[in-house]
C-alpha cells in the first residue's frame, strides 16, 4: 500500500487507488447500515423493546429499506433557504468524516496512508464537519436550526481543546504522531496499553470525543426536546441521510481512533495470544467502543448548554493540562 | 462590538415537548429568555357550555376527554359533585372500586409524567420502563370497563361495571411488582448526576407564591405546604386508610419529582390496604332515581387529582341538565405560574420547567 502511494502516479495506479477507495467506502457504508441496525437492536433490548425485526430475517435489511426510503423521498429545499449553502452543507459535513479514515491503521499490514502526523491530521480534518453543521443550520433560515448550528460550533470549540490536550499525554509516551508508531508503542502485555498509564487522558478523551460526536449526553445541537431536530431540522431525504452518514462515520472513526490510541490497536492483550490475527483484535476492541456509545445513549439524560461549557472549560481542560504536566515529569524521571 | 438583537422564537403548538398543542412565544437573547407569552386554547372544545345541554350521565364521557391521562379521577370529580348535591348513599363495594381505580390511575398518571419528563430531559429509556407498568394498569382498567384511555366507568350513585372474577387478585399481585419497579426507577434516574444537575434549583418558587397563584397538587406540595384534599377534606372513603402526604421543602423541579415519586409509593400503600378490606360482595349501584334531577341549588366539590385540585361547581335549576357547570381545572391553574418562572432562564430550562408543572392540554383548554 505504502509503495503504491509513494510510486509515480500512472493510469493503472490511479485506477487501483480508486478501487481501494471504493472498497473502503463500501466497507464504511456497510458498517453504517449495520451500526444503525445494531444500535436500534441494542437500545431496543435495553429499553425492553425488540427493535427492528420485520424487514428481512431478524430485521437485517431494515437499514437498506430506510436508505431506499430516504433516496426516493421528495427533495425539499425551503423557499427562504440559502440554496447553495443548503446543498453543499451536508457534503461538507460528510467529506471530512470519510477523509479522516484514510490514516487509520486497522492491522499491521493494512494502513492506507500512514502519515507521520496522522493524529494531527485526524484532529484537524474532523473539526471541519462542524463547519458543515453550522452552514446547514444557517442556510436553513430556521431559528431552531440556527440555534442548533451555533450550539454545535460552541461545543466543537470547547471540546476540541481538552481532546487535543488529553492526546498529548499519549504522544509524549510514544514520541510520535504517527498512528502506527503509537500502536507499536503498546506492544507486549495488556498493561502496556495506553489506557492504563494514561487512564486520566483516556477518560477525558472519551468525554470530549463523545461530545465531538454530538451523541448523548452531549447531543445538544440536535436536542429534540428543545430544538426539535437542531441544525438538520429542515433537511429531508438524502441530504438528511448525509448528516446521518457523517454522524455514523464519526462513530466508526472515533472507535477506531480510541482503539489505536488507548487500547493497543491490533495487539493481543498477552503475547501468547498473538497467533490470533491482529485485525480480529482490532475489530473486537472497536466493536466494544461502538457498543459503549450505544450503551451511554440508552442510559444518560442530556446536559444543559451552560453545564456543557462549564464541564469543558472548568473541569476537563485543567485536568488534561495537569495530566500532560505529570506525564512529562514522570517520563523525564524514568528516562534519566 | 457585534450588533446583537433579540430573537422571537415561536415554540409550538407543534413542538415535541409542549405535551400537546401548547404554544409559547419566546423572546430570546442568545439562549436566555427575556419574555415568554403562553398562548393556550388550541384544544378548546367548550366542555362547560356543552354540558348545559346534556344530562348528568351524558357529561361523564366529556370529563374523560379533559384530563385524558387521568380519566378516572375526572369521572369521580363530576359524579362526586352530583352525589353531594343529591345526597346519595353510595354502596360500600362501589366506593372501594372507585377508590382502587382512582389510586391506580394516580400511579399511571404519575408514571406518564415520569416517563415524559425524562424524555424532555433527554433520557429515552425511563419512558419505556414507565410505560411497561402503566400498561399493566391500563390492562386492568380494560378488563374492568373495556376501555384503555377514556373509561366512562363511574356513574352517579356507583360504578357501571363490577370487578370481574379474579380482578382484585390481579391488583394485589401488581402492587409488589410496582414497588419493585419503583425502586428500579430510583436506581435508574434519581441518583443520576446529570439529571440532578438539570433539575435541582430550576424553576424555584416559594410557598407564598404557590398559594397566591392558586397552585395545587404536587406543584404546591413541592414547596413544603402539606395540603392534600384526600386528607384535608376527605371524600370517598379516604379517611379509612393510612397514608402520608408527600412534601419537599425546596420548591424546585427536583422537589416536584420527589413529591410525585413519593405519591406513587403512598398510592401503593392505600391500594394495599384497600384490596385487603375489599368487600366480598355487595351492590355496585346505589338507589338512584331514573332521571337524575338535583334540586335547585349550587354545589362545589373538589378532589385531589394527580395534577391537583379538580373541582366541579354545579348550578342546578331543578332540571335534568345543569344550568351552569364549571370545572376547576388544575392544569389550567398551575400553568399560570409558567410565565413568571421562565424569564431569565435558558431554552433548555424552559422544557424542564414546563414538564415539571405537569400539564395536560385537554384539561388546560377545557
Amino acid at each position: 500500500m505504502i509503495d503504491l502511494i509513494q510510486s509515480q502516479l500512472t493510469f493503472t495506479n490511479l485506477i487501483l487507488l480508486f478501487i481501494i477507495a471504493a472498497v473502503l467506502l463500501m466497507t464504511l457504508l456497510g458498517f453504517v447500515s449495520y451500526a444503525i441496525y445494531f444500535e436500534r437492536k441494542f437500545i431496543g433490548w435495553i429499553q425492553l423493546r425488540i427493535g427492528p425485526n420485520r424487514t428481512g430475517p431478524l430485521g437485517l435489511f431494515q437499514s437498506f429499506a430506510d436508505i431506499l426510503k430516504l433516496l426516493i423521498k421528495e427533495d425539499v429545499i425551503p423557499t427562504k433557504a440559502d440554496k447553495t449553502l443548503f446543498i453543499i452543507a451536508p457534503v461538507i459535513a460528510f467529506a471530512p468524516a470519510f477523509i479522516v479514515l484514510a490514516t487509520i491503521p486497522y492491522a499491521e499490514n493494512l494502513p492506507f496512508a500512514d502519515l507521520n502526523v496522522g493524529l494531527l491530521y485526524y484532529i484537524a480534518i474532523s473539526g471541519l464537519t462542524t463547519l458543515g453543521m453550522l452552514m446547514g443550520g444557517w442556510a436553513s433560515n430556521n431559528k431552531y436550526a440556527l440555534l442548533g448550528g451555533m450550539r454545535s460550533a460552541a461545543q466543537m470549540i470547547s471540546y476540541e481543546v481538552p481532546l487535543v490536550i488529553s492526546v498529548i499525554g499519549v504522544i509524549l509516551m510514544t514520541g510520535s504522531l504517527k498512528l502506527s508508531a503509537i500502536v507499536e508503542g503498546q506492544a507486549g502485555y495488556i498493561w502496556n496499553w495506553n489506557i492504563f498509564p494514561q487512564a486520566v487522558a483516556f477518560i477525558i478523551f472519551l468525554i470530549a470525543a463523545v461530545s465531538e460526536l454530538n451523541r448523548t449526553p452531549f447531543d445538544l445541537p440536535e436536542a429534540e426536546s428543545e430544538l426539535v431536530a437542531g441544525y438538520h431540522v429542515e433537511y429531508s431525504g438524502f441530504r438528511f441521510a448525509f448528516f446521518m452518514l457523517a454522524e455514523y462515520t464519526y462513530v466508526f472513526a472515533f472507535s477506531a481512533l480510541t482503539t489505536i490510541l488507548f487500547l493497543g490497536g491490533w495487539h493481543a492483550p498477552l503475547p501468547a495470544l498473538e497467533f490470533v490475527p491482529g485485525i480480529l483484535w482490532f475489530l473486537l476492541k472497536f466493536s466494544f467502543m461502538v457498543f459503549f456509545l450505544y450503551w451511554i445513549r440508552a442510559t444518560l439524560p442530556r446536559l444543559r448548554v451552560d453545564q456543557l461549557m462549564g464541564l469543558g472549560w472548568k473541569v476537563l481542560l485543567p485536568i488534561a493540562l495537569v495530566n500532560v504536566f505529570i506525564t512529562a515529569i514522570v517520563l523525564e524521571i524514568i528516562r534519566n | 462590538m457585534l450588533r446583537t438583537e433579540e430573537l422571537l422564537l415561536n415554540v409550538g403548538p407543534q413542538h415535541p415537548s409542549t405535551h400537546g398543542v401548547f404554544r409559547i412565544v419566546l423572546k430570546i437573547d442568545g439562549e436566555i429568555i427575556k419574555e415568554a407569552t403562553p398562548v393556550i386554547g388550541y384544544l378548546h372544545r367548550g366542555t362547560e357550555k356543552l354540558a348545559e345541554n346534556l344530562n348528568y350521565t351524558q357529561i361523564i364521557p366529556y370529563t374523560d376527554r379533559m384530563d385524558y391521562v387521568s380519566a378516572m379521577t375526572n369521572n369521580y370529580a363530576l359524579v362526586n359533585s352530583v352525589e353531594k348535591m343529591m345526597q346519595l348513599e353510595i354502596p360500600e363495594r362501589a366506593e372501594f372500586l372507585r377508590l382502587i381505580v382512582m389510586e391506580l390511575q394516580r400511579i399511571a398518571s404519575h408514571l406518564v409524567w415520569f416517563g415524559t419528563y425524562l424524555l424532555d430531559i433527554g433520557a429515552m429509556s425511563p419512558f419505556l420502563y414507565a410505560f411497561r407498568d402503566r400498561e399493566t394498569i391500563i390492562n386492568l382498567f380494560n378488563e374492568l370497563c373495556g376501555a384503555r384511555l377514556t373509561y366512562f366507568y363511574m356513574r352517579v350513585g356507583g360504578v357501571k361495571w363490577d370487578a370481574p372474577e379474579g380482578w382484585i387478585e390481579k391488583v394485589k399481585n401488581f402492587l409488589p411488582e410496582m414497588r419493585r419497579n419503583l425502586d428500579e426507577y430510583h436506581e435508574l434516574v434519581s441518583g443520576n448526576e446529570i439529571f440532578l444537575a438539570r433539575v435541582k434549583g430550576i424553576g424555584k418558587y416559594d410557598a407564598q407564591t404557590a398559594i397566591n397563584f392558586g397552585l395545587s397538587g404536587a406543584n404546591l406540595r413541592s414547596t413544603g405546604v402539606k395540603w392534600d384534599l384526600r386528607k384535608d377534606q376527605p371524600y370517598s372513603i379516604y379517611d379509612r386508610f393510612e397514608f402520608d402526604v408527600a412534601t419537599h421543602p425546596d420548591g424546585d423541579c427536583w422537589s416536584r419529582y420527589v413529591v410525585r415519586m413519593e405519591e406513587i409509593k403512598q398510592s401503593i400503600r392505600i391500594l394495599e390496604q384497600a384490596v385487603e378490606q375489599f368487600p366480598a360482595e355487595g351492590e355496585i349501584m346505589g338507589k338512584v332515581p331514573r332521571v337524575i334531577r338535583p334540586a335547585e341549588g349550587e354545589v362545589y366539590a373538589g378532589i385531589e387529582s394527580p395534577r391537583g385540585e379538580i373541582g366541579v361547581h354545579i348550578v342546578s335549576k331543578g332540571k335534568a341538565e345543569p344550568y351552569r357547570l364549571k370545572f376547576r381545572r388544575p392544569s389550567f391553574t398551575n400553568l399560570q405560574i409558567l410565565e413568571k418562572l421562565l424569564v431569565g432562564e435558558n431554552i433548555t430550562n424552559m422544557v424542564t420547567i414546563l414538564g415539571g408543572i405537569d400539564i395536560v392540554l385537554g384539561e388546560v383548554d377545557g
